[in-house]
C-alpha cells in the first residue's frame, strides 16, 4: 500500500493537540491537556487516556472520568423479535416502563453501562412488543442516544468546525452558514499559491477556512478593525506554526491612507504613540467592551479552546499598546524592554510587509464577511485586487449587498456580478421511510460574488454611465404597472 | 495560465474565457493567428489577445466589446462541452468541503463525465495531491486526458477507462476521499472502501433518486461506514431591480396632507434603499427572485469510513 509515511503518526492524539469532541450530531474543540476536566453533553471527564489513541476513535467514559476505548460491537438486532403492527393498543398511561427514575440511578451507580441500561429498559417496557418494528428502532436509538455515554475524538476541519460553530455559537461567525461558507470558497477560488486579501469577524472561521484551502502555499492578509486581529476559530484547527508564517494583518484603519498613497509606518505608529493618544485610548477601551461582551455570551463549546488561545490572543490585542506601556512605564527590567523592542521590531516587519503586499494591487481575490456593511469595505479592499480574479462577500442580509451590487455596477471594474444564497435541507434515509428532517435552517445568509476586470472608466476618468444598471427592458416591464 | 495557478497575460495556446456580458460568455484556445467570430465582429488572437492582461477589454471588428478572463474551475463549469449532465459549482462546493479537500489529499472520482467536478478537484488538492478519475465510457475518458492537459494539469490526475462496479478504482489504501456519481453506487460501495486509506477517509455518492440514495445508504452501513448524512443544496438567485410602486389615491380629507408625510418619511429613509418619492410612486431596490430556479439536482450523502 502506497500510504504516505507521515499519515500514521500525525494521526495519532498528542497531548497539546487542537481537537474534537463529538457525540452523534453535537460538537466541541478542545486541546488535549492532562488533568483537565471537560465537561460535554453533561457528561464530565478526563482526555489523559485518549493520548497515544488515533483520531476516530470513539470512547466510553467509566466512573471517575476516565476514558476506555469502546470496541465496536456487533449488536444482536439479527434476532427477529416481536412487534406490533400499528399503535392503536398503545395508551400512553405513564405506567409502561417499570423501572423508576430511582431504579435506573441505582443502575447507573452501580458502574452498568448504557447499553445494559437500555436492555433492561426494554425487558420493563410493557408496551415495547406492541410496537411497530419502526417504532422499536426508533425506541431503542432514542435510549441508546441517553444512557450510552460514548464520545468520538476528531481532527479540526473546516466541515467540523464550521458545522459547530453554526450550532453552537452563530452569533459570533455572523451567523454564516457551512454550506454559505463552502460557497464562499469555491467562488473565491480559494487555492494552494494565492495572495488572499480577507476581511472578516467571524472569530477567525473563514480565515482559518481558507489557510486549511491554501495548505500553507501562498499568502493572506488579514484586514482587521479596532485594536487587533481576533483568531479563536483559526486556533481551533490546530495548523502547523509554518502556516502562519506568510500570514500577514493590516488594519482597517490604515486603508485609507495606503490608497491615497500617505501611508507610512512611521506616521502610523508615532500616531499610536504620541499625536493622539487620547483618541486612541478611546478606541481601544472601546474595542476591548466589545470584545468582552462578545466574550461574555461564550458558550461551552468554545470555551475550552478560547482558554487555552488566551495568551495568544492576548498578546495580539496588547500589540498596539506595547508603545504607550514602554514609555510611560519606566520601572520594566531591561529585559523585559528588550523582548518587548523586538516583538515590536518583528511587528513593524510584518506589518510593513503587509502594506507592501497590498500596494502591488495584485491580490488574487478578496473575501469580505464581517458585521460592518460591507459597501465601504468591499469599494476600497478591490483596490488591491489584480483584474481577472474573483471576489465574494457575505452578508447576514440581503439589503447591503444590494447597495453594493448598485454601487459597483456605478464604478464600474467588475463583471459577473451575482446576488445568491443558498437552501440546504437534511433528510432522514431509512428503507421504506426516507423524507426531509422536520427542521431546516431558514436562511444561512447571502452572498454577492463577482470578477475584476481592468476599469477603463477609471483610467479615462470617465465615470459617465457607460452602461445602464439594468437591462432597459426589463426596467420598463416592472416599472409599467 | 494554467487552472491551478494565475499568470497575468494571455499566452499562446492558454483556454481563455470570452466574457459577453450578463452571463454570456465561451471558452476560446488562443492560437497565433487564430481568429474568433463573436456577435460583435472577430476577435484577431495574434493582435487581440496575446501579451494582453487577463480582464481586458478587447474591441472587435464591429465596434463591440468584449472582456477577457482567466479560466477558473467555477468559469469551466459554465462552459465547458457537455458530454454528459454535469455537477454545478453550488453542489461541487458542498461536495468539497464534506469531503474536507485540501492541498495534498489523494481523491478518487467517477465517474469523470465532462470533468467539472474533475477540474475543481484539482484546483483544491494541488500543487501535492493526485485525483484518480475512473470512466466507463472510452471517448469521455479520452477526451478528459485532452483537456487535463490543455489546461495544464494533467501532472495531478490519472484518468482510467474502466468501470467501478466492476473493477474499482486501481488504487487501494491511498485516498483521503472517495465521490461516487454513477447509476448504482451500492455497488461500487466496496471498491470505494478499500481505495480509501487505512486509517479511514471520507465518501460521498451523487444521486438523483431517493430510491438510490437508499440503497446506497444500506451499502454503506453493511461497509461499516458512520457518519452517513444526506443532504440536498440549492442555489436562489436574486435579480438586483429598482421597482417602481405607486401609491394609491384614496382622496384627500380636508386640511389632510398624508402624502406629504409619506414624502418626508421616505427621504430621511432615503439611504437605506434608494427610495424616490416622484409623482406618486415609491422607488426602491429589490432582490427578485427569479421566475423559474433549478429545484433539484441530486442527492448528496456523505459518511466517513470508520477506522475499526
Amino acid at each position: 500500500m502506497a500510504e504516505s509515511p507521515t499519515s500514521g503518526p500525525l494521526n495519532v492524539i498528542r497531548e497539546g493537540d487542537c481537537a474534537v469532541l463529538k457525540r452523534d450530531e453535537v460538537f466541541k474543540a478542545v486541546s488535549v491537556l492532562k488533568r483537565r476536566k471537560i465537561i460535554f453533553e453533561k457528561q464530565w471527564f478526563y482526555l489523559d487516556n485518549a493520548i497515544g489513541h488515533i483520531y476516530g476513535t470513539t470512547f466510553e467514559v467509566t466512573s471517575g472520568g476516565s476514558l476506555q476505548p469502546k470496541k465496536r460491537v456487533e449488536e444482536a438486532t439479527a434476532e427477529t423479535k416481536e412487534a406490533g403492527t400499528d399503535n392503536r393498543n398503545i395508551v400512553d398511561d405513564g405506567k409502561s416502563q417499570k423501572l423508576t427514575h430511582d431504579d435506573i440511578k441505582a443502575l447507573k451507580d452501580k458502574g452498568i453501562k448504557g447499553q445494559e441500561i437500555v436492555q433492561q429498559l426494554i425487558e420493563n417496557s410493557a408496551t415495547f412488543r406492541d410496537k411497530t418494528e419502526f417504532a422499536q428502532d426508533k425506541y431503542i436509538k432514542k435510549k441508546k442516544k441517553k444512557y450510552e455515554a460514548v464520545i468520538t475524538i476528531i481532527k479540526p476541519s473546516t466541515r467540523i468546525l464550521s458545522t459547530m460553530y453554526y450550532a453552537r455559537e452563530p452569533g459570533k461567525i455572523n451567523h454564516l452558514r457551512y454550506d454559505t461558507l463552502a460557497q464562499m470558497l469555491t467562488w473565491g477560488n480559494v487555492h494552494a499559491g494565492n495572495k488572499m486579501i480577507i476581511m472578516e469577524t467571524c472569530a477567525g472561521l473563514v480565515l482559518g477556512a481558507a489557510m486549511e484551502r491554501m495548505g500553507g502555499y501562498g499568502s493572506i492578509i488579514q484586514m482587521y478593525p479596532g485594536g487587533g486581529v481576533v483568531r479563536a476559530a483559526t486556533n481551533c484547527f490546530g495548523f502547523p506554526e509554518s502556516f502562519f508564517q506568510k500570514l500577514y494583518e493590516f488594519p482597517l484603519s490604515k486603508v485609507g491612507s495606503l490608497l491615497s498613497g500617505t501611508f507610512s509606518f512611521e506616521a502610523s505608529s508615532s500616531e499610536t504613540e504620541g499625536s493622539t493618544p487620547l483618541a486612541d485610548e478611546d478606541d481601544r477601551s472601546l474595542d476591548e467592551k466589545q470584545l468582552s461582551v462578545q466574550e461574555a455570551d461564550t458558550e461551552c463549546g468554545t470555551e475550552i479552546p478560547m482558554e487555552s488561545c488566551q495568551p495568544e490572543e492576548q498578546e495580539m490585542a496588547d500589540l498596539p499598546s506595547d508603545g504607550e506601556a514602554l514609555g510611560n512605564d519606566k520601572t520594566k527590567t531591561t529585559v523585559r524592554m528588550h523582548d518587548k523592542q523586538r516583538k515590536q521590531e518583528e511587528r513593524r516587519k510584518k506589518l510593513t510587509e503587509a502594506a507592501a503586499l497590498l500596494k502591488d494591487k495584485d491580490a488574487d481575490g478578496l473575501i469580505v464577511a464581517s458585521r460592518f456593511h460591507p459597501a465601504p469595505l468591499l469599494l476600497s479592499l478591490l483596490e488591491f485586487v489584480a483584474p481577472s480574479r474573483p471576489f465574494v462577500v457575505y452578508c447576514q442580509y440581503k439589503e447591503p449587498l444590494l447597495e453594493c451590487y448598485t454601487k459597483l455596477r456605478e464604478k464600474g471594474g467588475v463583471v459577473n456580478l451575482k446576488l445568491s444564497e443558498t437552501w440546504l435541507r437534511n433528510y432522514q434515509i431509512l428503507p421504506d421511510r426516507s423524507h426531509p428532517k422536520l427542521t431546516m435552517s431558514g436562511g444561512g445568509g447571502y452572498l454577492l460574488t463577482g470578477i475584476t476586470v481592468i476599469n477603463e472608466n477609471l483610467k479615462t476618468d470617465d465615470c459617465s454611465e457607460q452602461k445602464t444598471e439594468e437591462p432597459a427592458s426589463k426596467k420598463r416591464k416592472l416599472q409599467d404597472p | 495560465m494554467s487552472f491551478i495557478e494565475y499568470s497575468e497575460t494571455i499566452k499562446e495556446g492558454d483556454t481563455a474565457i470570452v466574457f459577453l456580458g450578463h452571463e454570456s460568455m465561451f471558452p476560446v484556445k488562443v492560437q497565433q493567428g487564430g481568429k474568433t467570430q463573436t456577435k460583435y465582429g472577430v476577435i484577431r488572437h495574434s493582435t487581440d489577445l496575446i501579451g494582453k492582461q487577463y480582464g481586458s477589454k478587447v474591441t472587435c471588428s464591429k465596434g463591440g466589446w468584449v472582456y477577457i478572463l482567466h479560466p477558473t474551475p467555477e468559469l469551466w463549469t459554465v462552459n465547458l462541452p457537455h458530454r454528459t449532465q454535469i455537477l454545478y459549482s453550488t453542489d461541487i462546493s458542498l461536495i468539497t468541503m464534506m469531503l474536507e479537500l485540501k492541498p495534498g489529499c489523494v481523491v478518487c472520482e467517477s465517474g469523470t463525465g465532462s470533468g467539472s467536478l474533475s477540474h475543481a478537484i484539482i484546483r483544491t488538492i494541488s500543487p501535492t495531491g493526485h485525483l484518480y478519475t475512473v470512466e466507463f465510457h472510452q471517448q469521455r475518458a479520452e477526451k478528459a486526458i485532452e483537456e487535463f492537459r490543455e489546461h495544464r494539469v494533467d501532472h495531478l490526475v490519472t484518468v482510467k477507462n474502466q468501470d467501478v462496479c466492476k473493477t474499482g478504482f486501481g488504487v487501494t489504501g491511498v485516498a483521503d476521499a472517495v465521490f461516487l456519481d454513477i447509476p448504482s453506487p451500492w455497488e461500487a460501495i466496496g471498491h470505494a472502501k478499500s481505495a480509501l486509506k487505512r486509517e479511514g477517509g471520507r465518501i460521498c455518492s451523487f444521486s438523483p433518486c431517493i430510491e438510490q440514495v437508499q440503497r446506497t445508504c444500506l451499502a454503506l452501513e453493511e461497509h461499516d461506514f458512520t457518519e452517513i448524512n444526506t443532504l440536498e443544496i440549492l442555489l436562489r438567485v436574486y435579480n438586483v431591480r429598482t421597482i417602481s410602486l405607486q401609491i394609491p389615491d384614496l382622496g384627500k380629507a380636508a386640511g389632510d396632507n398624508s402624502s406629504a408625510d409619506l414624502d418626508a418619511g421616505s427621504q430621511s429613509n432615503q439611504d437605506a434603499s434608494c427610495t424616490n418619492l416622484h409623482q406618486g410612486a415609491v422607488q426602491f431596490k429589490s432582490g427578485v427572485p427569479l421566475r423559474e430556479m433549478v429545484a433539484h439536482t441530486g442527492y448528496l450523502t456523505f459518511a466517513t469510513k470508520c477506522l475499526f
